[in-house]
This record gives C-alpha cells, sequence and structure tokens, in this order.
C-alpha cells in the first residue's frame, strides 16, 4: 500500500466520524454529507501521492468535501442565501491550516438513536453514520438481506433530513432515555459483530468496543455509559478462551481463568468503579457486575453463584429480558435450587421456544436437578443454535 | 409469508451420510434443526433428499430423450433437500436458513414462494 494510500486509511479510521458528523451537522443532511465524504477521500486517494500528504490531512478532507457540499447546494438551487454562494470557487483546494474538528460524533449517535427511528435501524445507521461501514458488511452481521438493509438506512436518512432531526445532545429530562438507545445500540453491534465478515474498515466487533470507549469519554457523568464498558470488557477478556486449540467451544464452568485477559479486566473492573461512584444504577452496570463475579474465579478458584443469582435477580427486576431471566435459573440452579430454576424456565418456556440459550440452560438445570428431559432439551438447542463449534459441541453431549 | 429454504451442501458434508463416524452426528444434526424448525409451527412442508448420486437427469433435445444419472460432476454443492415456511417476514426466514447444519457446509438459498396466479 502506498504511503498516502495509507495514511488516507488511517485518517478514514480515525476521523470519519468526527468530519461525518460535523458535516452533517452543518447541512442537516446525512446521505449528502457521508457521499461527499466519500468523494474527498477518493480526491484525497488522487492527489496526496503526487502533491504529498498535507500537514492536516483531516481539515483537507473537511474542506474538500465541504466544497463538494457548497457546489451540490448550489447546483441544485437548494440555498441562494449570499452567505453560502459567497464561499463557493472553483479553484483547485489549497491545504487549510491545520484545525481542529469539533467532536460531533455524540451528537451523530444520538440522533442515529431517535425515537423516530425505528429501534431496529439505530444500531446500524450508527455502524454506518459514525464509522462509515458498508451496508453489505452491516446486512451480514444483523442477518437481514443486504438489499433490504440499504433500503431501511436510507430511509432513515430521508427521515432525519425531512424531520430536521436536530444534532444536539437532548434535553438533560430525555437524556437517560435517549443514552438508553445509544448504549443498546452500541451493545448490539457488538454482540452481532462476530457475525460480521471481513471489511475493509476493521472487525466490526472492535469498532463497537471503540464507540464503547468513545460515550463515557463524551459523558463521563453517565454511569450506564461506563457500565455497558465495563460489560464489553469483560466479554473481550474472555473471548480467546472461548475456543480451545483445535477451534472446539469451551464453556465458561471450563474455562481456565489463566487464559482471560488480565489487563481487559482491569479497565473492566475500573470502568464498573467509575460507574458506581455516579450512583446511578441500571441494567448495563448489573450485568458487568454479574461477569465480574464471574472474574473473581480468578482470584478465588470459586464462582459466587450466590451473588450471581442475586444480581440476576435486581437484573429481572429492572429489566425482564429473556437473557436475564435464563440467566437467572441458571444462577439459582448452580446456587443449589435446581427446582426453583425449572420452575423459573417453566415459566418462559413459551416465549422462549425458538431461543437456542434457553434449552442449553435447560439441558443443564434438568440434569443439575436430575429430572428427564435432558436429551430432549439438547436436541432442541442443537437445532437452535447458529454457530457450527457450539453446535458441535452440543452434538458431542448428545450422542 | 412463505418463503423455500434450499439446503446445498458440499461434497464433503454428503459424504458424511456414508461414514459410519461421522453419519449418528450428521444425522443427529439434521433431526434436531428439523425437530425445532416443526417445533416453532413454520413448516408448510418439507423434505430430505437421497443422495444426489441416486439423481436421474432427463433432458429434451428436440424430440430426442437424453437421460442420465447422478447430477452434474462439475458441481461443488448439491441440492440435500428443502423445506417451506410460513414466516412473518425474510429475516424470520433468514433466522432459520442461519441454523441450517449444511449453512456452514454449503449454504442456504432462501426464496419467496410465488403464488400461483389467480384464477378469474
Amino acid at each position: 500500500m502506498s504511503d498516502a494510500a495509507s495514511v488516507a486509511e488511517r485518517v478514514a479510521r480515525e476521523s470519519y466520524g468526527r468530519l461525518v458528523a460535523r458535516l452533517a451537522w452543518q447541512w442537516r443532511d446525512l446521505a449528502a454529507a457521508e457521499d461527499a465524504l466519500a468523494d474527498a477521500f477518493a480526491a484525497a486517494l488522487r492527489h496526496w501521492p503526487g502533491q504529498g500528504v498535507p500537514d492536516a490531512p483531516e481539515a483537507w478532507l473537511a474542506a474538500a468535501a465541504q466544497r463538494r457540499l457548497l457546489h451540490h447546494a448550489r447546483h441544485t438551487r437548494v440555498t441562494l442565501d449570499p452567505r453560502v454562494t459567497a464561499l463557493l470557487d472553483d479553484k483547485e483546494p489549497e491545504a487549510p491550516a491545520r484545525e481542529a474538528v469539533p467532536d460531533a460524533r455524540l451528537q451523530l449517535m444520538f440522533v442515529c438513536a431517535h425515537p423516530a427511528i425505528a429501534a431496529n435501524v439505530h444500531a446500524p445507521l450508527m455502524l454506518q453514520a459514525v464509522l462509515g461501514l458498508d451496508a453489505k458488511v452491516i446486512a451480514s452481521a444483523f442477518l437481514v438481506s443486504p438489499t433490504a438493509m440499504a433500503q431501511r438506512l436510507v430511509r432513515a436518512k430521508a427521515k432525519i433530513r425531512e424531520a430536521g432531526l436536530r444534532f444536539e445532545t437532548p434535553e438533560a429530562r430525555e437524556l437517560p432515555e435517549r443514552m438508553a438507545a445509544v448504549l443498546e445500540a452500541v451493545y448490539a453491534a457488538y454482540t452481532l459483530g462476530r457475525h460480521a465478515p471481513d471489511s475493509p474498515v476493521g472487525d466490526l466487533r472492535e469498532e463497537a468496543l471503540f464507540l464503547a470507549r468513545l460515550t463515557p469519554q463524551l459523558l463521563p457523568d453517565q454511569a450506564e455509559a461506563w457500565g455497558l464498558l465495563a460489560l464489553l470488557l469483560h466479554a473481550e477478556a474472555r473471548r480467546a478462551a472461548q475456543f480451545d486449540a483445535d477451534g472446539r467451544f469451551v464453556p465458561l464452568a471450563a474455562q481456565d481463568p489463566a487464559t482471560w485477559s488480565d489487563e481487559l479486566i482491569r479497565e473492566a473492573e475500573a470502568a464498573l468503579w467509575t460507574a458506581a461512584g455516579l450512583r446511578q444504577p441500571g441494567p448495563f452496570q448489573i450485568e458487568a457486575a454479574i461477569q465480574s463475579a464471574h472474574a473473581q474465579r480468578r482470584a478465588t478458584g470459586q464462582t459466587p453463584w450466590r451473588a450471581i443469582a442475586e444480581l440476576y435477580g435486581v437484573l429481572v427486576h429492572h429489566h425482564a429480558s429473556l437473557g436475564a431471566r435464563v440467566g437467572q435459573a441458571v444462577a439459582r440452579a448452580e446456587a443449589g435450587e435446581p427446582a426453583a430454576a425449572a420452575a423459573l424456565l417453566d415459566a418462559v418456556a413459551d416465549e422462549a421456544a425458538s431461543y437456542a440459550p434457553y434449552w442449553v440452560a435447560r439441558a443443564h438445570v434438568l440434569r443439575l436437578a436430575g429430572a428427564p428431559g435432558r436429551q430432549a432439551a439438547l436436541q432442541r438447542a442443537i437445532g437452535l443454535t447458529e454457530d457450527p463449534r457450539l453446535r458441535d459441541y452440543l452434538v458431542a453431549q448428545w450422542v | 409469508m412463505q418463503f423455500m429454504l434450499v439446503f446445498k451442501e458440499t461434497t464433503a458434508e454428503v459424504a458424511r451420510r456414508d461414514d459410519p463416524a461421522a453419519a449418528p452426528a450428521y444425522w443427529g444434526a439434521w433431526q434436531a434443526y428439523m425437530g425445532a424448525m416443526y417445533g416453532s409451527g413454520s413448516v408448510v412442508s418439507g423434505n430430505a433428499l437421497q443422495a444426489p448420486r441416486t439423481a436421474t437427469q432427463v433432458r429434451m433435445a428436440g424430440d430426442k430423450r437424453h437421460v442420465q444419472d447422478g447430477p452434474f460432476a462439475d458441481t461443488h454443492e448439491h441440492l440435500g433437500g428443502y423445506v417451506i415456511l410460513e414466516t412473518a417476514s425474510l429475516e424470520d426466514a433468514l433466522k432459520w436458513a442461519a441454523r441450517a447444519p449444511c449453512a456452514s457446509a454449503g449454504s442456504v438459498e432462501v426464496r419467496p414462494v410465488l403464488p400461483p396466479p389467480a384464477t378469474a
């Protein structure tokens, strides 16, 4: 790769979100901002190898994209504002002075998670708008046809333009709700990231982790933002331990804590500690605390199942998702209450009929309870599992 | 909405049917998968098919009949079976497609069923 191309790629990775956010904010048009920035990157690849990379590549790109937007505005006669037309010139760009590009990524994330936009588009829109991911890559991660995903993104951007959704941090009273939508979207991007095929922007999971680190930096007084970061870092710390050298699945109970990442666990614990100091409890902090309790096995050799079961109880009280209720049942069974756990699972049987983790949990709880039905539950889990490595593991348990 | 899931298997995956060491896990995974799909109440109909070598191809060239055994030699993926699902959306059908044992050893094609033309 040429030097200019590698600088362009680095700048793209580091500043894409800031640039697109600033342009979209100024022009109130996300789709046009993305197009202009794509043209600016193409121009950079044409000019930089010959003319050398400018001192302030990000500012150069911002100016080039800005000019395209102005040209476009003049061309379509969208604006006849003399203050705008006065800015138009047909000269080739001169390198602008180094300037700080204000960080509008957070405003952009809030717009992507706006209540006027369907919840299932929040995360895809954020990945495209803030990180510049391709609709095809996003479609694979979200298990949606690429055409349908592209249409959804286009419609959402049209809505932002037509409704004039404001690129401003929402009013204080709606901040928690909007914040929750932003964090949900980042969480979805992380959990689905492992399904994304290789993309030029790199790993979707890492991109989501980047957003999870960015959010509390920009909004340090939001405890849930720290909670989400702690949760994802704990997951990340154990990611490599999930599969052995031959690529076989290793369940959490069988993992050697020595294979977890110390550094990431320490970073996770620090984030959780910061969150706790803010005294605003919330579901992501509780989930992070559950993962933190699992991480204790490194130090003590024991998993504190009683404490984990209590944390799940609080989580279910807050936010009774299917995953939380299944987790609660497993923790209760491990803490010595398999009969109570089986009753908890029976209570969600109908809505969990096609939820693979429920059947894995059910097989495990029935075994601990010494009750029949483990084989049938395992069989259902095998039929519902998408990951071939996990399926192979379950089949080995079953046959 | 009705969708057909067309299950395609690689030659190596088809061979697992005849390998005594691999056959139980192979059939076990398919049985579990079909069981889960039937259990969800979304199956309209569906079948696994016998191995590609049992196929017979028929073509008419003008009025001449050409009958051949087996699949085309140059195919890497073979039709292994199909199922027709009734789901609320394409996305629900894609969820089932991703869970198929052959999704990681072949592919699954998902196609909307074309309703028959309305009779006047």
